[in-house]
């Protein structure tokens, strides 16, 4: 379906094809069967100044917005689902910063991840904080002009590989959710080191790794907002970039799709093509009906945040949870209708299928997002 | 370093196919790219760039359409362009092709380098460099595989040729010819698409040039296309079967009777 992009975002969509092409699908499978992170891959990305689109221009950027990031996301997510998280969790690591930062903070730390000199990560997580991101145990106790930071945090996207990270730590414990606050900790911070690296099921290609602060001492000035801020920066920062997760379900589907596509077309049994058989004509029709709903409700979402609209917790958590329950589905079918290939690791749709399920768990499961969407709706009925 | 690359516009090969009773291309919905051994001495002029300083021209001698290939250059990174677009440039051959480039390089001035892929997908003389280098009376280096070094006054670098590999040295301005052993394409960026969009092409004809009609296209090619024919498909064959021993001694039988000598 034609969504008469503007040139701008048919000119992201020509360079991920290209990075796609000429890049990505020559080392997915490898990147996948060897937990390997695309380093190179990351450069090519930043050399093609995808880094800045999510970027203020007064900062190094290019200040397209989540639209463009959602477009750039999802191309990426039809060659390869962990290098498209890789590249988007840089967004979501600077969201914060873009969001709640200082101006002081922006002109640091911005320019340097726009030009890609820098990776970013968001990290939120813990063993015991999950869907209950209120559960965060690290601490940051402020002594002087410094904060001491203390704790573990888990399951972090570009972990190891990233140099400048948010991290929500508590800095009043007695006050739960409303004692969190949001800090930047730079690489090579003394008290600063990574745990273990995740074996994953799928985006592999992707990092996730722990990080551990042990009297951890950064300056205070990398306090972002206030104090006590920590969870609405968190809860901000996940509403803005909930379509990037959406647009990469969408990707991975439409991946899916077009081998499933490729493979009906090709594939001979009875002596016919396998598309020619309704009862695979019907899958494919779905699918493609899903991938298409899904996409329009992810550029809904991500168009809406562009217009600075303060409402869109509910459309982002719509679109994460449509999108990559329609992700699941499509490459479960993609893997069906290859049949015996399509188990096979020589065929990339098993792999899309292992790459589809995170985008229903991370940043929250899709039974929160569904709980988020029913609370604003219900929200929204008595006001009427 | 004033840097100048040449390119050109070709029609896909990937998706061409030949007319089988006029024997000539079916160019019809076929999309034009630049030639793909033109990337790499785009790359590694603008590598060049990057390293010691200056400018990448990039240069086409071709219709009004060819312009895209000029655009897409600067979305690469190229830092102008300049189409040399005439009707008096139509059907030249290699020869006036280059005669018509050298001209444009001689406009611009002070040039250092001129950057030529090995050779066109579509034509494959891998001639134009050559043929330019003479025009200008420069020295070449062809089927370059990897620049060792350059400076304002001299370049080494490797020919990758059947016989090995030949370290040559020459005094700048130069020719080179680049195979796609010297680089990996860079990919463009979003802020070359976006200049790409903006940039003016200044079009060079053949006043712009100082040239006259004679010496241009179809007038100025003294190569004539008397007919072009596709080779008769091979038929036939024969097939032997049996042990080495014996298959051997019939093929040896069978070359004889073909008229080998023995």
């Amino acid at each position: 379906m034609d969504y008469m992009l503007n040139e701008d975002l048919l000119a992201i969509k020509e360079i991920c094809v290209e990075i796609g092409e000429k890049h990505i699908l020559p080392i997915r499978a490898e990147l996948d069967e060897e937990n390997k992170f695309p380093r190179e891959i990351m450069d090519v990305i930043a050399a093609s100044d995808l880094f800045t689109i999510y970027i203020p221009e007064e900062y190094g950027g290019t200040g397209m917005g989540s639209m463009a990031l959602a477009v750039a996301t999802e191309e990426l997510s039809r060659y390869c689902g962990g290098i498209a998280v890789s590249y988007a969790a840089n967004a979501l690591g600077a969201m914060p910063i873009l969001l709640m930062g200082s101006e002081a903070q922006k002109k640091k730390y911005l320019p340097q991840l726009a030009s890609g000199e820098k990776l970013c990560a968001f990290a939120l997580t813990e063993s015991e904080a999950g869907s209950d991101a209120g559960g965060v145990k690290t601490r940051a106790i402020k002594d002087g002009d410094h904060y001491i930071l203390n704790g573990t945090k888990q399951w972090i996207t570009n972990g190891g590989e990233a140099q400048i990270y948010t991290v929500i730590a508590l800095t009043d414990p007695d006050r739960g959710a409303r004692g969190a606050s949001a800090f930047i900790v730079e690489e090579g911070t003394p008290g600063f080191s990574y745990g273990k690296k995740e074996d994953k099921m799928g985006i592999r290609a992707s990092a996730t790794r722990e990080l551990i602060f042990e009297d951890c001492r950064i300056p205070a000035e990398n306090l972002i907002s206030r104090e006590g801020f920590g969870f609405m920066v968190a809860m901000k920062t996940l509403d803005n970039s909930r379509p990037g997760v959406a647009a990469q379900a969408v990707g991975i589907a439409q991946g899916a799709l077009d081998e499933a596509l490729k493979y009906a077309e090709q594939r001979k049994q009875f002596g016919v093509k396998i598309n020619s058989f309704q009862g695979l004509q019907f899958m494919l029709a779905d699918m493609g009906t899903q991938i298409e709903a899904a996409r329009a409700l992810t550029y809904a979402a991500a168009g809406l945040i562009d217009t600075g609209s303060k409402d869109i917790v509910k459309v982002s958590a719509m679109a994460k949870v449509f999108a990559s329950d329609v992700a699941m589905k499509v490459t479960i079918d993609a893997v069906q209708i290859l049949g015996g290939y399509g188990y096979m690791r020589e065929y990339p749709v098993e792999k899309m299928m292992r790459d589809a399920k995170i985008t229903q768990i991370y940043e929250g499961t899709n039974q929160i997002q569904r709980s988020v969407i029913a609370k604003a709706m219900i929200k929204e009925a008595k006001r009427k | 370093m004033k840097f100048v690359v040449a390119v050109k516009q070709v029609p896909d090969t990937a998706e061409v196919r030949i007319d089988p009773e006029r024997g000539t291309l079916i160019r019809d919905g076929v999309p034009s790219i630049m030639n793909p051994f033109d990337t790499y001495a785009l790359e590694e002029a603008m590598k060049w760039r990057d390293e010691l300083g200056g400018a990448v021209t990039v240069i086409t001698m071709g219709p009004p359409q060819a312009e895209s290939v000029l655009r897409e250059a600067i979305s690469m990174g190229a830092d102008d362009a300049i189409l040399i677009s005439d009707r008096a440039f139509a059907g030249a051959d290699t020869w006036a092709t280059s005669h018509t480039l050298a001209a444009a390089v001689n406009e611009l001035g002070d040039v250092d380098a001129v950057f030529f892929g090995k050779q066109a997908i579509d034509g494959d003389t891998a001639q134009t460099g050559p043929s330019v280098a003479a025009s200008l009376d420069w020295p070449q280096i062809t089927f370059v595989g990897k620049v060792r070094e350059l400076s304002s006054k001299f370049i080494t670098a490797e020919r990758y040729v059947e016989t090995g590999t030949q370290v040559v040295q020459a005094e700048l301005p130069v020719v080179l010819t680049i195979l796609k052993d010297a680089n990996v394409p860079r990919v463009p960026s979003l802020r070359g698409k976006m200049k790409s969009r903006k940039a003016q092409i200044p079009v060079w004809g053949l006043s712009d040039l100082g040239l006259t009609g004679d010496e241009t296209g179809l007038n100025g090619s003294p190569t004539k296309v008397v007919v072009t024919a596709t080779p008769d498909p091979r038929t036939g064959g024969q097939i032997h079967q049996g042990s080495a021993e014996e298959l051997a001694s019939k093929l040896a039988d069978l070359l004889l009777e073909e008229g080998g000598t023995s």
